[in-house]
C-alpha cells in the first residue's frame, strides 16, 4: 500500500516536473512530428519551362536530383534537339550531351567564397545575383553557337535589367509594386 | 489584311497566354499554380557582407498590385532552402521558413532528420520576423540567434523576361525575339523570403555549395 502510494506520488511529481518544464519551453516538442511533401521545386532559372514538357513538369518538381539525370536525360537532349537542331557546341565549349548533363540536374551552384554570378564574362555559374540577365545567359548557350553569335535573333530578349533598382542593404529587393 | 487577321490572333493569344504564364520557374508546376507553393524564382548570391551569402526564394509569381495587397504566405507550407555542401545533390543543411500567421519563423541551417521529399521542422527557431505588410514604407528585417539575417514579405519580382515572345518563337508563330523587348514582369511582385546566412553556417567544402528551393504541404 505504501509502495504504490509512493510510486505515485513519484509519479505525479514527475509529471509536475514535466508540465514546468514545457511551460518554461519556447518550442515544446510536437506529440507526433508534422510532415511536409509534395510542392514546388527549383535550381537554375527556366529549366523546368524550357526542357521538361507540360505532362512531366510535375514530376520533375518532385524528383530529387540525384534522379534527375536518369529520368530526364534523354528527355533533355531531344528537346535541346528540338530547339536547335543546329546544335554543336556553345560558347562554353559543351556539346549537346555536356551540356544537357549539366543543366538536368537542376542545383544551382554557388562560390562560397569567391564572385557569385550566373555569368560574367569570367565566371560561369557561381551563383545568381539580381541582376543577372540569365535569360540571354541561358539563350546564348542554347542558340549562339561555339562563338555566341550564331541565331543573333534568338540570342537575347532585349530585356536587360529589372523595372525597379534593387537595394544596396538586406533584402536587396525593391518594394512592391 | 491577312497580316491585320494575324496580329489580331497574336494579340488574342497573348491575352490567353498571360494567365499561364511560364518563366524562370513562374508557374511551372501545374499540380500547384495558384497556390503558396509555387516558386518562382531563386536567387545565390554575396550581399553587402562578404562573408555571408544571401538565399532568395521568391513564390506567388505575377502578383497585380491589388493581388498583392491581399496576398498571404500559407501556415501549411514549408519553404526549404536545400544546401548540399560536399557536392553530392544530397542536401546536408536545409534552412526552412514557415508562417504562423504573422510572424515567418525560420529553423536551421541543420543537418535534417532525413533528406528526400518527406521533411519535417529540424530543431529550434532560430530566427523570427514580422512579415512585411504590402504598405510597409521599408522592409522588417531580423536577426537570428545564429546571425542570419532574415525578411519576408511582398516584393517587387526581381526577374525581367520577354516571355511572351518567347512562346511566340516556341510556338512557331516567330522567329526571333524584338528589340527592345517587353519584360512580362514588369509591374508585378512576388511573395518572397530572403535569408542572409553566415558563410561559416554553410559547412562549405572546396569552397562552394550547391542550393535548390523546394516548398512543401503539411501532410
Amino acid at each position: 500500500m505504501k509502495k504504490s502510494f509512493s510510486i505515485l506520488l513519484i509519479a505525479g511529481s514527475a509529471l509536475l516536473l514535466t508540465v514546468t518544464s514545457c511551460k518554461k519551453d519556447d518550442n515544446p516538442a510536437p506529440a507526433a512530428t508534422v510532415y511536409y511533401m509534395g510542392g514546388d521545386q527549383m535550381g537554375r532559372p527556366a529549366i523546368n519551362t524550357v526542357f521538361v514538357d507540360a505532362a512531366a513538369k510535375d514530376s520533375f518538381n518532385n524528383a530529387l536530383p540525384t534522379q534527375m539525370s536518369g529520368l530526364f536525360l534523354a528527355k533533355f537532349k531531344a528537346r535541346l534537339a528540338a530547339l536547335n537542331p543546329g546544335y554543336t557546341t556553345n560558347a562554353l565549349g559543351q556539346t549537346a550531351d555536356q551540356l544537357t548533363g549539366l543543366l538536368v540536374t537542376d542545383v544551382l551552384n554557388v562560390s562560397a567564397t569567391g564572385t557569385t554570378t550566373f555569368f560574367d564574362g569570367t565566371n560561369v555559374l557561381t551563383g545568381r545575383t539580381l541582376s543577372d540577365d540569365v535569360i540571354d545567359v541561358e539563350l546564348i548557350l542554347l542558340f549562339g553557337g561555339p562563338d555566341g553569335k550564331s541565331n543573333p535573333g534568338l540570342t537575347s530578349d532585349h530585356v536587360n535589367a529589372n523595372d525597379k533598382a534593387f537595394l544596396a542593404t538586406f533584402p536587396y529587393m525593391a518594394n512592391p509594386w | 489584311m491577312k497580316k491585320t487577321k494575324i496580329l489580331a490572333a497574336a494579340a488574342i493569344a497573348t491575352v490567353i497566354g498571360g494567365s499561364i504564364l511560364l518563366a524562370a520557374d513562374h508557374i511551372d508546376a501545374p499540380a500547384v499554380t495558384g497556390q503558396a507553393t509555387d516558386i518562382t524564382d531563386v536567387y545565390a548570391f554575396k550581399g553587402a557582407n562578404a562573408s555571408s551569402r544571401v538565399f532568395v526564394i521568391n513564390t506567388q509569381g505575377l502578383l497585380s498590385p491589388a493581388a498583392t495587397s491581399t496576398a498571404k504566405f500559407d501556415a501549411g507550407t514549408l519553404i526549404q532552402l536545400n544546401i548540399d555542401n560536399n557536392n553530392d545533390n544530397v542536401e546536408d543543411l536545409v534552412i526552412q521558413a514557415i508562417y504562423d500567421g504573422t510572424n515567418m519563423k525560420f529553423y536551421g541551417p541543420a543537418k535534417p532528420t532525413a533528406t528526400g521529399l518527406k521533411s519535417q521542422l529540424e530543431g529550434a527557431v532560430t530566427a523570427t520576423v514580422a512579415v512585411t505588410s504590402y504598405t510597409a514604407t521599408a522592409p522588417v528585417t531580423a536577426t537570428g540567434t545564429n546571425g542570419m539575417q532574415v525578411f519576408a514579405g511582398p516584393r517587387d519580382d526581381p526577374f525581367f523576361f520577354d516571355l511572351n515572345q518567347f512562346k511566340k518563337i516556341i510556338a512557331g508563330t516567330a522567329s526571333s525575339f524584338n528589340n527592345p523587348g517587353t519584360d512580362a514582369f514588369a509591374g508585378t511582385n512576388v511573395m518572397s523570403v530572403v535569408m542572409e546566412v553566415p558563410v561559416s553556417l554553410l559547412n562549405a567544402t572546396s569552397g562552394k555549395i550547391n542550393v535548390w528551393a523546394t516548398t512543401k504541404k503539411k501532410i
